[in-house]
C-alpha cells in the first residue's frame, strides 16, 4: 500500500516549526510537510472534523501564511501600481481580496488586504510568502516599508458556532460583518481579528503575537463548540465552497479572469488599467477566455483528484486543478478549467480516473452554499 | 493461518484459498475511505504489483497483491460501504479472495506477531 501524490511536500527544505507545533502535536495532530513547515494534516479524522466545522466551530492554525504590513508615503498609490484593487474605496476595518500579478497577467498569489490605522495589512499564501515579499520588494518604491510580521501567529476560527465562543471572550466581536476586522482584546493579548475564512462558513481569522498564541488555543478549544481541525478537512470544506487554491487552481499560467476572479480586478481598474498584467486582463475582461474555470459533480463515488483529464466525448477539453470526496454531499466534486464552450451549467462532460471514464455534469460553485454573516 | 506484508496489506490462508484486505494500521493512516477499486473477478496478479486502489477522502493508495495468484471473488460489500474498511479492516472489510499461484512465497510473510513488532518499530 502506498499513497499516489505526495502534493505540497516540498522535500528539498529543511522544514521550520511553526508557533503552535508542540501544541498540534500534545493534542495528537499528524504533522505533515506543507509550505515549507511542519503541519497538522488531522487530529481525530478529516470527516470528523469537516463535519464539526459544518456544524459547531473549527480552530485552524494558519500561521504559515504571510502577514505583511506596507506603510510609507503615498502608499496607496504604490499598492495600486502593482495590485489591481481600487484602495480608494478600501476604508479604515474593511477587508478586500485582490491579487498579485505577474506583467502578463499570471497569479503569482492570491491574498487578502485590508487597511489599518497608519498601514495596509496583507495576509499572502505561506508556499508564496518569500517570492511575494521579493516581489513586492523590487516593485515598490524604497520609501514603501514592507515589515514582514513573521512573530506573528495567525488563526481561523470557523463556523456557525464561532460566533458565540468567540464573543465569550472578546465582547463586540460579534458586531463584525463579513470582510471587517477590528483591534480587540483576547486573554489580555492585543488581537486583530477580521470575519473571513477559507471554509464557506461564518468566522473569523485571528492575528496575534506568537507567544501568546498556544494559551489563546488553549482558550478557545476549551469552549464546548470548538475543536482543532487540520489541513485536510481545511482543503475539503474550501473546496466544497467552491474557493481557489493557490498552485492548483491558480499559477503564474493562469489568469485570474479564466479563473472566474474578475471581481479580484476592482471596476475603476477595470478601465483604468495601470497594474501589473493590466493589459491581458482588461482584454479578457472585454473578450472572454478561451478556457473556464468550473465546478463539476461527479457520478458514483470515486473521485476525481487534480490533473485528471475531462472530456467531451473524445475530445479531451479541460484538465482538474483540484477534487475530491465532499463530506456534506457525500459524492466526488471536483473543480476544473475546461475549454469555454462546455463551462455552461448543466453540460455533461466525463472525467478519466485510471482509465475509467465517469460521467460528470458542469455545476454552480460554491457547491455548499456560503453562511457569511453580512448583518442581522 | 494469517499473513502480513510489510505495505500493510493481510493474507488469510484457508485451503486453497486467502482472502486480502489491509490492516488496521494502514485504515488508520489512509483516514476515512470513500472508495475502494476492486481487481476484476479472473484477473491474475503477481506479488508486489497492483491489486486494488483505495480512496481516501485526502488520497488514492495502491494496494500491492500479497502473493501470486488469481482473482477469484471481490467483497460486493465495500461498493455500498467503503467505509467498513475503516471499521472493520481485518473482517468485513476484505478485499477479494484469489488462488494461492505460488504457495512458497507465503513464507516469506510476517506472522500476526512479526508485523506487530513491524509497525511498533515504524
Amino acid at each position: 500500500m502506498s499513497d499516489h501524490d505526495t502534493d505540497d511536500q516540498i522535500e528539498d527544505l529543511p522544514l521550520d516549526a511553526l508557533p503552535l507545533d508542540a501544541w498540534h502535536r500534545g493534542r495528537g495532530a499528524r504533522m505533515v510537510p506543507f509550505a515549507g513547515y511542519e503541519m497538522p494534516i488531522q487530529y481525530e479524522g478529516i470527516v470528523a472534523e469537516h463535519n464539526w466545522t459544518r456544524e459547531n466551530a473549527g480552530l485552524f492554525d494558519v500561521s504559515h501564511m504571510g502577514q505583511l504590513l506596507l506603510s510609507g508615503p503615498d502608499c496607496d498609490a504604490a499598492v495600486e501600481a502593482v495590485l489591481p484593487i481600487d484602495l480608494s474605496t478600501l476604508k479604515l476595518g474593511q477587508q478586500r481580496y485582490s491579487l498579485l500579478l505577474d506583467e502578463d497577467g499570471g497569479v503569482l498569489d492570491d491574498l487578502m488586504i485590508s487597511r489599518w490605522p497608519d498601514a495596509l495589512y496583507l495576509v499572502v499564501n505561506g508556499a508564496t510568502k518569500w517570492d511575494d515579499i521579493g516581489t513586492l520588494r523590487e516593485a515598490l518604491p524604497d520609501d514603501i516599508t514592507l515589515n514582514h510580521l513573521d512573530e506573528h501567529a495567525l488563526l481561523a476560527l470557523q463556523g456557525p458556532k464561532a460566533a458565540d465562543a468567540l464573543a465569550r471572550h472578546v465582547p463586540g466581536v460579534e458586531a463584525l460583518t463579513f470582510m471587517k476586522f477590528g483591534k480587540f482584546k483576547l486573554a489580555g493579548h492585543d488581537v486583530t481579528i477580521a470575519r473571513a475564512g477559507y471554509t464557506g462558513e461564518d468566522g473569523f481569522e485571528i492575528s496575534l503575537p506568537a507567544a501568546p498564541a498556544a494559551e489563546v488555543a488553549d482558550l478557545l478549544c476549551a469552549e464546548p463548540e470548538v475543536k482543532p481541525i487540520g489541513l485536510g478537512a481545511r482543503d475539503s470544506l474550501r473546496l466544497e465552497a467552491g474557493l481557489p487554491l493557490y498552485g492548483h487552481d491558480m499559477s503564474p499560467e493562469t489568469s485570474p479572469i479564466e479563473a472566474g476572479l474578475v471581481f479580484g480586478i476592482n471596476k475603476r481598474r477595470r478601465t483604468e488599467g495601470g497594474f501589473h498584467g493590466a493589459d491581458r486582463i482588461i482584454r479578457e475582461i472585454n473578450e472572454g477566455t478561451a478556457r473556464k474555470w468550473v465546478g463539476l459533480c461527479i457520478e458514483g463515488r470515486l473521485p476525481a483528484r487534480e490533473g485528471a483529464e475531462v472530456f467531451s466525448g473524445s475530445d479531451r477539453i479541460g484538465t482538474v486543478t483540484s477534487g475530491g470526496f465532499s463530506p456534506t454531499l457525500g459524492a466526488p466534486i471536483a473543480m476544473a478549467y475546461v475549454a469555454s464552450q462546455y463551462a455552461a451549467t448543466g453540460t455533461a462532460l466525463e472525467v478519466e480516473v485510471r482509465g475509467k471514464r465517469l460521467a460528470a455534469t458542469v455545476s454552480p460553485t460554491p457547491f455548499v452554499p456560503h453562511r457569511y454573516f453580512r448583518g442581522s | 493461518m494469517r499473513y502480513f506484508t510489510d505495505e500493510h496489506e493481510w493474507i488469510d490462508v484457508d485451503g486453497d484459498v486467502a482472502t486480502v484486505g489491509i490492516t488496521d494500521y494502514a485504515q488508520g493512516q489512509l483516514g476515512d475511505i470513500v472508495f475502494v477499486e476492486l481487481p476484476a473477478v479472473g484477473t491474475a496478479i503477481q506479488q508486489g504489483k497492483d491489486a486494488a486502489v483505495v480512496e481516501s477522502v485526502k488520497a488514492a493508495s495502491d494496494v500491492y497483491a500479497p502473493i501470486d495468484g488469481e482473482v477469484t471473488e471481490t467483497n460486493p460489500a465495500l461498493e455500498e460501504d467503503p467505509s467498513l474498511v475503516n471499521s472493520a479492516p481485518e473482517g468485513e472489510g476484505w478485499f477479494f479472495k484469489m488462488t494461492i499461484g505460488n504457495a512458497a512465497q507465503l513464507d516469506a510473510l510476517m506472522d500476526e506477531a512479526g508485523y506487530k513488532a513491524f509497525i511498533d518499530s515504524l
